[in-house]
């Protein structure tokens, strides 16, 4: 039986996709059979970021309505073998998502699949909502923001309420959280949320902690999950947290400002 | 902080715009998580407290403003209601002056 995790925020913008594919990636290398789908109707982008836009044939209405069978719409990654992507309509709407489309898709992939990564939309409307319902993980995504701290508490509220699971009164959605964008030079100024304040905030188990990188820019310009780029701090961070996600204990790198020495002082430069 | 400030006495560090953020996101999440659970209670409390006031007074309904300051330790709910010049065929079974105009719960 498939895990299906959500990878969710409530506010836009600050990483789930990038989140969602490097995630989605790290499990395929790891030797797990993982499909990652984007719920976002209407506004895809993970196709964009999984760098397979030019393979979209079908998508994720069209074998809700019956148009494609499911196979036809997966499109196999050429990098990492044992991951597949299910990509959002570009030209319905929201409303073109169903409850039911949306269990029989679950259903028929968890006979294939170790993994299910549902990758939500912005906001609390129906595609955000259908992301979560089936989930029994939740990963939410949050940067060191006040708006999106408060985002994240109401999307944790959502989760414990409006899923399956909450539902059906089983075990609660496992909740992880994941801190994009942290910059501990501005943290060690006082410009910055601490990591150590957002955990107080939120109570969820902490997964990871990806730094602010240039690197990422890169990688969503050229359609590679950062997660590929070895020399990248934040495709580190997430390898280092797919592998505490699978059960290995590390311990988290990049929250502490780096240590500059005299020369790079006086010639400044940036972490990759 | 420079080292010089060591001399010039000033040892403690500024507020940070970092900490003003968790100060403000604990006491607004600290509420909205309470008021998660029911619905938003202000507009009907609203309404019956015009209710009850109009049982005594006549009051215009647009003349009342409910406004609520949550805090960290203390939250105020004030309640204006705007009462009418007293007329002269009044039948007195109330004082308006018992009304008091700004009543305070916390």
């Amino acid at each position: 039986m498939a895990q299906v995790i959500v990878v969710t925020s409530g506010k836009g913008g600050v990483g789930k996709t990038t989140s969602s594919a490097a995630f989605a990636t790290g499990l395929a290398q790891a030797g797990k059979k993982t499909v990652v789908i984007d719920f976002d109707v209407g506004l895809r982008n993970l196709d964009l970021i999984m760098g397979v836009e030019r393979r979209v044939v079908f998508d994720i209405v069209n074998v809700i309505t019956g148009e494609a069978k499911l196979n036809q719409a997966l499109i196999r990654d050429k990098r990492v073998d044992t991951l597949s992507i299910l990509p959002a309509s570009q030209t319905r709407d929201k409303d073109a998502l169903t409850k039911e489309g949306v269990a029989n898709i679950i259903e028929e992939l968890s006979k294939d699949f170790d993994y299910i990564l549902c990758d939500s939309p912005a906001g609390i409307e129906k595609g955000a909502l259908l992301a979560l319902y089936f989930a029994d993980q939740a990963i939410v995504v949050t940067n060191p923001e006040v708006s999106s701290v408060r985002d994240s508490d109401r999307i944790l509220g959502v989760l414990q309420s409006k899923s399956k699971r909450a539902e059906e009164k089983r075990d609660p959605v496992k909740e992880h959280l994941i801190v994009t964008r942290y910059a501990p030079n501005r943290v060690e100024k006082g410009e910055m949320l601490k990591l150590e304040d957002i955990r107080e905030i939120l109570a969820i188990p902490l997964l990871g902690v990806i730094p602010e990188s240039e690197s990422v820019l890169k990688a969503s310009n050229t359609g590679n999950p950062v997660i590929l780029d070895d020399g990248s701090t934040a495709g580190q961070a997430y390898k280092d947290a797919v592998a505490r996600f699978l059960g290995e204990d590390r311990p988290h790198r990049f929250i502490d400002p780096e240590k500059r020495g005299f020369l790079s002082r006086l010639f400044g430069g940036r972490a990759a | 902080m420079s080292w010089l400030d060591v001399f010039r006495g000033k040892t403690k560090p500024p507020p940070t715009s970092a900490g003003a953020a968790k100060e403000r996101l604990q006491i607004v999440l600290a509420h909205e998580r309470i008021s998660r659970a029911g619905d938003d209670f202000l507009p009907r409390l609203q309404r019956e407290l015009i209710q009850v006031v109009a049982r005594y007074v006549a009051i215009d309904p647009k003349a009342v403003n409910v406004s609520l300051d949550r805090g960290g330790d203390m939250s105020t709910l004030a309640i204006e209601v705007e009462l009418p010049p007293p007329s002269k065929d009044d039948t007195g079974t109330t004082n308006p002056a018992d009304l008091k105009p700004e009543a305070r719960a916390s």
